[in-house]
């Protein structure tokens, strides 16, 4: 069977209508970043996580996994005019990363807010505390089995 | 009626037509109303339509209140202008503390009156759950006008008395207590040791 997967860095590279893709393990995601930021891809420009709950059945093809939890860093090349997603599957029962923060200071914050939102761990942050959220906040709030947290209103003139 | 031609003939008498006479309560409450400086805690959107009050075609100036003090010690009226997060919640509480009696709050916008559009766990449902509320002024944000109705609400009920009356009758306020203790006179007689 002809192979015919683009990789970069090891990781295959997907099409996503016109944008670039890069599905990174866990374990290669610190090292292929520091070789893009030495390819020219100096700006991280975000760092956020997804929650697939409600989506258990989804493929990415390429053999990958899916897991529930999704990181996705978005890079942009300054100088070659380019930018470049990967995306990491984080598992729901060991929800945790590597920091970016030695490659990327920058993703300080985004890491705190992924955290904060989602409950993934990023080991060797400087401040992996919660940051939208007051700091002894239950729960993360953006996960998909977290309520909106509203409380019953009554309209009046309204049909019900 | 004309000057007093002499005070000497007429005694304080002649005088009437030259005096007003007030309670000392009323001249405080009606400098109060016209003189409230606001403490600044616009939070969001509302914010930008209280500088618009403030600002020359809305003049809050008119009214007394050109200066919005960023020191709570300062500030008589806190107009809560935007919706306040769980996080904010504690500063809120913690600045209407340090403001000294009287003072009264204005919550402006829905956002600040009953949580707003926003019905979900980060934004606290109506800031009337941390600090008490005088007046409230809705809208998404409300136009200076209703701002400034909201205003001068509060500065009627200031000047008219109503909101102490109303202090004393639901336990609100601060709780400040003016009860006349017995002294103990120790007299002392200067010059000696």
């Amino acid at each position: 069977m002809e192979n015919a997967v683009e990789t970069q860095h090891g990781c295959p590279v997907q099409d996503s209508l016109g944008q670039r893709v890069l599905h990174v393990s866990r374990d290669q995601y610190v090292s292929v970043i520091k070789a893009l930021a030495d390819e020219g891809y100096e700006m991280c420009v975000d760092l956020t996580g997804v929650d697939y709950l409600e989506m258990p059945h989804r493929t990415i093809g390429f053999g990958i996994k899916p897991e529930r939890f999704e990181v996705v860093v978005n890079l942009l090349s300054l100088s070659q005019r380019k930018r470049i997603r990967l995306r990491v599957q984080v598992p729901a029962d060991d929800a945790s990363l590597p920091t970016l923060f030695d490659v990327h200071p920058g993703t300080e914050a985004h890491e705190r807010e992924t955290f904060d939102m989602f409950g993934i761990v990023f080991s060797g942050h400087p401040d992996m505390t919660r940051i939208l959220m007051p700091e002894d906040w239950d729960g993360h709030p953006l996960r998909k089995d977290y309520s909106q947290g509203s409380i019953p209103v009554q309209f009046k003139g309204a049909n019900s | 009626m004309g000057a007093v031609q002499n005070i000497a003939d007429d005694g304080l008498g002649g005088m009437d037509h030259n005096f007003v006479t007030a309670r000392i309560e009323d001249l405080v409450k009606w400098a109060r109303s016209r003189s409230s400086w606001g403490a600044s805690f616009g939070l969001a959107c509302c914010a930008i339509e209280m500088m618009g009050t403030g600002a020359s075609h809305y003049d809050l100036s008119r009214f007394g209140m050109e200066v919005f003090r960023a020191s709570p010690r300062q500030a008589d009226i806190m107009i809560v202008a935007g919706r306040v997060s769980q996080k904010m919640a504690p500063v809120l509480r913690q600045v209407y503390d340090q403001m000294m009696e009287p003072k009264w709050v204005i919550s402006m916008g829905v956002c600040a009156s009953s949580g707003g559009m926003f019905n979900n766990y980060a934004i606290v449902q109506g800031v009337d759950q941390i600090v008490p509320v005088d007046v409230y002024a809705p809208g998404c944000p409300p136009t200076p006008e209703t701002l400034i109705h909201a205003i001068e609400t509060l500065h009627q009920l200031i000047e008219d008395g109503e909101i102490m009356r109303r202090r004393t009758a639901n336990n609100g306020g601060a709780g400040v207590e003016l009860s006349s203790e017995p002294v103990e006179h120790t007299s002392v007689t200067i010059g000696t040791k």
